[in-house]
C-alpha cells in the first residue's frame, strides 16, 4: 500500500528552484499493476525515486505499509529499499563481471542472509524468468533482454511488497520487450512501470498521467 | 550484512583489477621492503659489534690511566708493575688480574719479516680474555718472573712467517733479540678493528726490558659475576688514586662499551627505518589516490548497490577493506621480499643482515594502518553518495 499526499520535490540548480514534482497525490494499492505515463521531463524518474525511497520529497508525506517515510533515517530507508522495493532500471544497472547468479543474490547479500541460502533463492529467482540455463553467464554474454530478466530477477529475489521499473523496455526491442512485460504480467506484487511506449502501459490496470509535475489524470479516479 | 560479505567484495574487487592493484601496491611493497632490509642490516652490524665484544671473554673491566673519551689524546701511562701488584692485592684473587704493555715491531724468521703488534702481558690473560690457543702453551708464572725470550703467536702472525711449519720450538727475532715460540693462539678475528690475530705476546718483564721501559698500558681485571663488577671498579680506582694522587684513571667494562656502541647503532637504525617509512607513507598516498579514482568510476555501483538495501555502513566498510587489503597484501609481499632480500644478502655480502620480529610485526601493523588512515576519506566518500545522483552517472 503506497499513499503519497502533495508530494513535492524541489532542485536548487544556481540559486534557481526547479520544481519537478509540485503537489502529488496518489494512493495505490497491493498487488495493483500501474503505469505512469507522460512528456519528457515531467517528473516520472523523480516520482519513481520517491516512490522506491531512494530520494526524500521536499515536502509532503509519502507512507509505504503504513511508514512514514520522513521520519526515517538512512539506514532505515535503506532496509526498506531491501526488504519491501524491488528496482528495474532501463540501463539494466548489473555489476560487470560478475555471474547472472551473484547479480541477483546481491539484495540478500544486504539482508544478511547464509551463502547458501541466497545461492537457492537467486537459482529459484532466476528459473522464474526463464533463465535456469544463464546462471553462471555475465552481462557481456547476454543478450539485453536476458540482461533485463535477470534484473528482473534481482528485483524479485527478495520478495518485495513493490516492484518499481523505470522504462524496463526502453532498450530492449519489441519482442524483448513483449517478454519482459509478459514476466511483470505474472506478478502478484504492487507493480509501478514508468513508459513512453503505450503498447507497454497497456499491459497495466492503471494509467497514470503525470504532466510538469503533477497528475494530470488518473484512470482509477 | 556481515564482515565477512564485504571482505570478499573487497578481494574480488582487487582481483577484477588484477594489475592495478599490483601497481597500487607497489608503493608499499617497496616501503616495507625497505623497512625490513635496512633494520635487518642496522640490527646485524649491532648484532656483529656486540658479539664481538662479548668473544673478549665476561666481566672484564680495562683499566687504563686518563680519561676514557672518544677522540682524547691518549694520556701518557704511569702505571707500573708495582700499580698491577697493589691491585692484585686489592682485588683478593691475583689470578684475576692481567696486564698489558703494547708496541708496534717487525717480527723476523730468517728473511721473511711481518709487522705485530707486540702485547707484554703475564700468564694471567687466559683466565679473563676468551684467547684459545691453537697449538703450544700460554705463558707461564716462571716466563714473567725470570723474563725469558718466549712468545705466543697469534693466528695471522705465524701463518705469515712459517706458513705449513710448526712455528711451535722455533726462533723469531724481535727488535734484534731473539725469541723461542711456545704457543699459536687460534683465530679470534677483529674487535673493534684491532686485528687480535696480528698479536705476537711475550711476557710483559721481557717487554719492558726490550722497549727500555718500566711502565704498562694498562691492566684488565676479571670480575667472578655482573653483579661485582661495580664495587670492583671503585675499588681499583680507589686504589690507584691512593698511589697516583691527582692523576685520572679509566675503568671501563664490555657492558658500557655495549650500551654506548648500541646506543649510537640503535639510533642510526631508527633513523633508516624512518627514512624508509617516508616511502611508506608516499604508498599510502597512492592508495588514497587509486581508491578515489575506483569510488569515482564506480559511481553506479555504489548507485545500484545502495538501491537494493547497501546502508551507508556497507559501502563504506567494502571501500575501506578493499584499501587495507590492498596495504596488507602489499605489506606482506614487501615482508617476504625483505626478508628474502635480507637473507641474500646475508649469504652474498659481508654485509651482517639479522631479521628481526620486532620489524616485521612493525611493518604490518604500519601497512594495516596506512590502509586504515588513507581508505578512510575515499571509503567516507563512497558512503555518501546520493544514490539517485550515482545511479544516473556516467
Ligand atoms: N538532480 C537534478 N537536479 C536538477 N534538476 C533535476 C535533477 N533531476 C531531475 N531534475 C529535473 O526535474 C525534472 C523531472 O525530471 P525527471 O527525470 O523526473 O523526468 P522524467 O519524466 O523521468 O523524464 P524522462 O522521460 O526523460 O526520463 C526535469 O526538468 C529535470 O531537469
Ligand atoms: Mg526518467
Amino acid at each position: 500500500m503506497i499513499e503519497a499526499v502533495d508530494l513535492t520535490r524541489s532542485y536548487q540548480l544556481e540559486g534557481v528552484s526547479v520544481e519537478a514534482l509540485r503537489g502529488v497525490n496518489l494512493t495505490i494499492g497491493p498487488g495493483e499493476f500501474a503505469a505512469i505515463v507522460g512528456p519528457s521531463g515531467s517528473g516520472k524518474s523523480t516520482l519513481m525515486h520517491l516512490l522506491g525511497c531512494l530520494d526524500r520529497p521536499t515536502s509532503g508525506s509519502l507512507r509505504i505499509d503504513g511508514v512514514e517515510v520522513a521520519g526515517l533515517n538512512d539506514t532505515q530507508m535503506a532496509e526498506l529499499r531491501n526488504r519491501t522495493i524491488g528496482f528495474v532500471f532501463q540501463s539494466f544497472h548489473l555489476l560487470a563481471r560478475t555471474s547472472a547468479l551473484e547479480n541477483v543474490a546481491l539484495p540478500l547479500v544486504y539482508r544478511g542472509i547464509s551463502r547458501n541460502e541466497r545461492i537457492k533463492r537467486a537459482k529459484a529467482a532466476l528459473e522464474a524468468v526463464g533463465l535456469a540455463h544463464r546462471l553462471d553467464h555475465r552481462p557481456s554474454q547476454m543478450s539485453g533482454g536476458e540482461q533485463q530478466r535477470v534484473a528482473i530477477a534481482r528485483a524479485l529475489v527478495g520478495e518485495p511488497a513493490v516492484l518499481l521499473a523505470d522504462e524496463p523496455t526502453g532498450n530492449l526491442d519489441t519482442r524483448n520487450g513483449a517478454e519482459v512485460m509478459r514476466i511483470l504480467d505474472g506478478l502478484d506484487c504492487t507493480r509501478i512501470v514508468v513508459t513512453h511506449e503505450p503498447e507497454v502501459a497497456a499491459h497495466a490496470v492503471r494509467q497514470i498521467h503525470v504532466r510538469d509535475g503533477l497528475i494530470e489524470l488518473d484512470t482509477a479516479t | 550484512m556481515r564482515r565477512y560479505e564485504a571482505f570478499s567484495m573487497a578481494l574480488e574487487a582487487l582481483r577484477v583489477n588484477r594489475m592495478r592493484s599490483l601497481l597500487t601496491m607497489l608503493g608499499v611493497i617497496i616501503g616495507v621492503l625497505s623497512v625490513v632490509i635496512l633494520v635487518s642490516i642496522g640490527t646485524g652490524a649491532k648484532n656483529a659489534v656486540e658479539s664481538e665484544i662479548a668473544g673478549l671473554g665476561s666481566n672484564i673491566i680495562l683499566v687504563v690511566p686518563g680519561r676514557l673519551t672518544t677522540g682524547a689524546a691518549p694520556t701518557q701511562s704511569r702505571l707500573n708493575l708495582q700499580d698491577v701488584a697493589h691491585v692484585r692485592r686489592v682485588v683478593g684473587d691475583p689470578a684475576k688480574v692481567t696486564v698489558s704493555l703494547q708496541s708496534g715491531e717487525t717480527v723476523r724468521v730468517g728473511r721473511t719479516e711481518q709487522f705485530a703488534t707486540i702485547v707484554g702481558t703475564d700468564e694471567n690473560l687466559p683466565n679473563i680474555f676468551e684467547r684459545p690457543l691453537e697449538r703450544g702453551r700460554y705463558l707461564s708464572e716462571t716466563d714473567v718472573d725470570t723474563r725469558r725470550r718466549v712468545t705466543v703467536l697469534g693466528a695471522e702472525v705465524a701463518d705469515k712467517l712459517f706458513g705449513d711449519i710448526d712455528p711451535i720450538g722455533r726462533q723469531v727475532s724481535i727488535s734484534g733479540a731473539r725469541f723461542r715460540v711456545v704457543g699459536v693462539y687460534a683465530t679470534v678475528g677483529a674487535t673493534f678493528g684491532v686485528a687480535r690475530d696480528a698479536e705476537v705476546h711475550m711476557p710483559v718483564t721481557t717487554a719492558q726490558r726490550l722497549l727500555g721501559i718500566s711502565r704498562i698500558n694498562g691492566m684488565a681485571v676479571g670480575a667472578s659475576g655482573p653483579d661485582e663488577i661495580e664495587p670492583l671498579q671503585g675499588r681499583v680506582l680507589a686504589a690507584l688514586q691512593e698511589r697516583h694522587p691527582g692523576d685520572q684513571f679509566s675503568a671501563v667494562t664490555q657492558t658500557q662499551l655495549l650500551g654506548t656502541i648500541g646506543s649510537i647503532l640503535g639510533m642510526l637504525t631508527g633513523v633508516l627505518a624512518a627514512i624508509a617509512g617516508i616511502s611508506l607513507l608516499v604508498g599510502g598516498v597512492g592508495v588514497s589516490n587509486i581508491m578515489l579514482v575506483s569510488v569515482r568510476e564506480r559511481t553506479r555501483e555504489i548507485g545500484l548497490r545502495k538501491a537494493l538495501g547497501a546502508r551507508q555502513r556497507d559501502i563504506l566498510l567494502q571501500f575501506l577493506i578493499e584499501a587495507v587489503l590492498l596495504t596488507t597484501i602489499g605489506g606482506t609481499i614487501g615482508i617476504a621480499l625483505g626478508v628474502g632480500g635480507s637473507l641474500l644478502i646475508q649469504a652474498l655480502t659481508p654485509v651482517p643482515a639479522a631479521i628481526t620480529w620486532w620489524s616485521i610485526a612493525l611493518a604490518f601493523g604500519v601497512s594495516v594502518a596506512v590502509g586504515v588512515f588513507f581508505g578512510v576519506a575515499p571509503a567516507r566518500r563512497a558512503g555518501r553518495l546520493d544514490p539517485v545522483i550515482a545511479l544516473r552517472a556516467e
